[in-house]
């Protein structure tokens, strides 16, 4: 067993996981709900342990000096923003929607889409470290950057859900629940407070990132800031969703406006993870890999 | 409307306009939008580039909106500073309503509080209220926060609480930005980015800056012994680039430090990190020549393209050479030249493979012994006064939302009151932020204060 079987494992729980979800709308069956939620859990623990043999994996190939964190290129770091999604979509759902567990079949999807194009068409190919990236930091970034995208990532899923709600609802007369698929949506209330709670784990960990990023730049080329375009796009990021973190205080900026914000920064989360490296020129240039 | 009342509207029109919330959200994405254009001109490059790019006339507006260094324009850094202005305008007029929780809490539950709290518990008790006091007050003191007692109109109050300091987490986030940019306006004042190249061997004790318009004195020297690139075994992927560096201070070594990529030399507040590399001067190679009329070996050592005499007017050239020829190692290129001045075909010699030439069945065979090249190092070279001043921002940066976001300044009132023959007592708490949460806690310590307060008493009443 080595560790791209135990990726297309992954792949195929998340796609269990996925259809589940989307069952659960349509059957509005806990049982449904609870089975999607384990097998997307089954398929985190797998892809965890695949994460830690194909690291291992790098020990038996590059020899003991050179092993490193499978965080290295464009489709490691595909296969962990997987990783991340599903991890803080289930720590999310434990701690602030079992009842609507509806959000997981807009949030799996991003995750196996991310599995899917790593596994069917990246190059997995285990390559030695160049001396730019023989850096502690570089552990530290991506597991922060990563992290703080999945977060934006749930607040993407639950934005559109809230959006395609929200219309519905309004027209809504009487005081019995609404019926049909939209019904098994959360209230928008409540989607509006999931969308927020997701960027308030997503803003302070891409800060971490953003900053790690700075310090791992300081120690390597002399200066934190360089304005190079991956840069910049982080910190359009930041800027985006720091206007949204204030839109919900704001009078006329709450509700729909900050659900469209929220996807237009999940947006610029892509393009700066990926758009750059493949449009932009830079310092990250593993977009190649 | 009178002249100053005028005046005092329109300051406080302005004063409103800086504080705004608006004006937040519409600088922030101000800031996001205009960003992007800097990543996708290039930035500081030359004028023909930009030419060659975009056209004359293109080039021509993007000088007038200084889109070439966009990121220190005029109309950029007064974008930040205005956003700098709306951060501080915004804390200073919210920060006296949160000072008060500091200065002046709440000790006192008013009793609308009491009432209309969606946290609250009332019970009674035949108890005393000095006695009911030591219970309510135990219990908070042991599984809240410690209570400040407050004697008013015949009742007693308590009041505890917990994370007050969540308060001021939004404020640091703030000022955190502040702090960094202060942080990145010391290091441009005061600090340097340059660059320089010194070949093995040599030193030097200034540096450029990197738009080439200062010379800056170290006020010591630095020597670079050795400039090494290793690759990883069979392929051409750069494992390693390392310099060993040596300072020194009037002629006498002081420091010396082996740098690579990742892991630079700090002296003095000067850092040296390594950057690039190059060839300076050119290779020699050196080879073994055997006569085989004479039986007789030599060795030479030479540069590139210059003629080496052997015996009876013969010569050879090398031409070229290459650290690596198709994976057999390293290998030369040479000529040999007849006494008449025929140049003879070129001839591969590689260095793994000694013994190879004698194939040839040539009146000289050669054995290539190796090669030597001198390198240069390319080392970043920077002062940054300010960096610790950024790191303190990044620092607050990172409690400050975890603070503002994850925390909350929760409080408790109790209130216990005499009422006739029966004491009561009202609790009632709030939190700032998540009450879901809070409100579970609640329900949970209320437990416990119930329970200590009925425990001797079982004449409860709800």
């Amino acid at each position: 067993m080595d560790s791209g079987q135990l990726f297309n494992l992954t792949t195929i729980a998340y796609f269990a996981s996925m259809v589940l979800y989307i069952a659960f709308i349509a059957t509005k069956s806990n049982k449904v709900a609870t089975a999607a939620t384990l097998a997307a859990l089954a398929g985190l623990i797998i892809q965890t342990g695949a994460l830690g043999m194909r690291w291992y994996e790098s020990y038996a190939i590059l020899g003991s000096e050179h092993g490193r964190a499978p965080l290295t290129n464009l489709y490691e770091s595909v296969v962990f923003f997987a990783w991340s999604i599903v991890g803080v979509y289930l720590f999310m759902e434990w701690k602030y929607f079992q009842k609507y567990r509806a959000v997981g079949a807009f949030v799996l999807p991003i995750a196996l889409f991310a599995m899917l194009w790593g596994q069917m068409s990246l190059n997995k190919s285990i390559d030695p470290l160049v001396p730019a990236l023989q850096s502690n930091w570089l552990t530290y970034h991506v597991i922060t950057c990563f992290i703080g995208y999945a977060g934006f990532a749930i607040a993407f899923g639950v934005s559109i859900m809230y959006l395609l709600k929200i219309g519905k609802e309004e027209k809504h007369q009487g005081p019995e629940p609404m019926g049909g698929i939209l019904g098994m949506f959360p209230p928008t209330r409540v989607l509006d407070d999931l969308n927020y709670k997701a960027i308030m784990i997503g803003f302070p960990m891409l800060t971490l990132g953003i900053i790690t990023g700075a310090a791992w730049a300081y120690y390597a080329w002399g200066t934190y800031w360089s304005w190079d375009p991956k840069e910049t796009w982080s910190l359009i990021v930041w800027f985006i969703y720091a206007a949204f973190l204030h839109a919900r205080f704001t009078r006329g900026w709450a509700g729909r406006k900050a659900a469209w914000l929220s996807m237009i920064g999940f947006g610029a989360t892509l393009f700066c993870y990926l758009g750059v490296n493949l449009v932009l020129s830079g310092l990250h240039s593993y977009g190649g890999g | 409307m009178t002249e100053t009342e005028k005046k005092q509207d329109f300051t406080d029109r302005i004063w409103d306009f800086f504080c705004s919330l608006k004006l937040t959200i519409i600088l922030l994405l101000l800031l996001a939008i205009t960003s992007i254009i800097g990543t996708i001109i290039p930035q500081n490059s030359s004028a023909a580039e930009y030419i060659r790019l975009y056209g004359q006339s293109n080039y021509e507006l993007f000088t007038k909106l200084q889109f070439t260094e966009m990121y220190g324009s005029t109309w950029f850094i007064g974008l930040l500073a205005l956003f700098c202005v709306n951060l501080i305008c915004c804390s200073i007029k919210h920060f006296p309503r949160t000072w008060k929780f500091f200065k002046d809490p709440a000790r006192v539950a008013s009793p609308g509080l009491l009432k209309n709290s969606s946290n609250k518990l009332e019970l009674s008790s035949k108890d005393s209220p000095e006695a009911i006091l030591d219970k309510v007050k135990g219990t908070l003191d042991k599984n809240f926060a410690k209570t400040v007692r407050t004697d008013a109109d015949g009742k007693i109050y308590l009041f505890a609480q917990k994370g007050i300091f969540s308060r001021l987490g939004a404020y640091m986030t703030h000022i955190s930005i502040i702090v960094v940019l202060v942080g990145a306006i010391i290091g441009n004042v005061f600090g340097f980015k340059a660059y320089v190249n010194i070949p093995e061997g040599d030193s030097v004790s200034h540096v450029m800056t990197r738009d080439g318009s200062q010379r800056i004195d170290l006020g010591f020297e630095v020597r670079c012994d050795n400039f090494d690139v290793k690759f990883y075994p069979n392929t051409s992927r750069p494992m390693e680039y390392a310099s060993d560096l040596v300072i020194l201070k009037d002629g006498a070594e002081v420091y010396e430090k082996r740098i690579v990529v990742n892991d630079p030399l700090f002296f003095d507040g000067i850092i040296f990190y390594q950057s690039s590399y190059g060839q300076a001067g050119d290779p020699t190679i050196s080879f073994k020549v055997t006569d085989t009329q004479s039986g007789e070996s030599q060795e030479f050592s030479t540069p590139l393209g210059s003629r080496v005499q052997l015996a009876d007017g013969f010569s050879v050239i090398v031409t070229d050479f290459t650290d690596n020829d198709r994976s057999f190692g390293p290998a030369m290129r040479m000529n040999m030249i007849s006494p008449d001045g025929t140049r003879g075909n070129p001839v591969v010699i590689w260095e793994n493979f000694p013994e190879f030439d004698e194939r040839r069945g040539d009146r000289f065979s050669f054995a290539m012994l190796g090669f030597s090249q001198t390198y240069f190092t390319g080392l970043q070279v920077a002062r940054d006064p300010g960096v610790n001043v950024v790191w303190a921002g990044c620092i607050m940066m990172i409690i400050g939302p975890f603070v503002a976001f994850f925390m909350s300044h929760k409080r408790i009132w109790a209130c216990i009151e005499q009422d006739g023959k029966i004491t009561k007592v009202q609790l009632a708490g709030n939190a700032h932020r998540n009450q879901p949460g809070f409100a579970l806690a609640f329900d949970d310590l209320m437990q416990k204060v119930e329970h200590a307060v009925t425990n001797n008493s079982p004449t409860k009443e709800g």
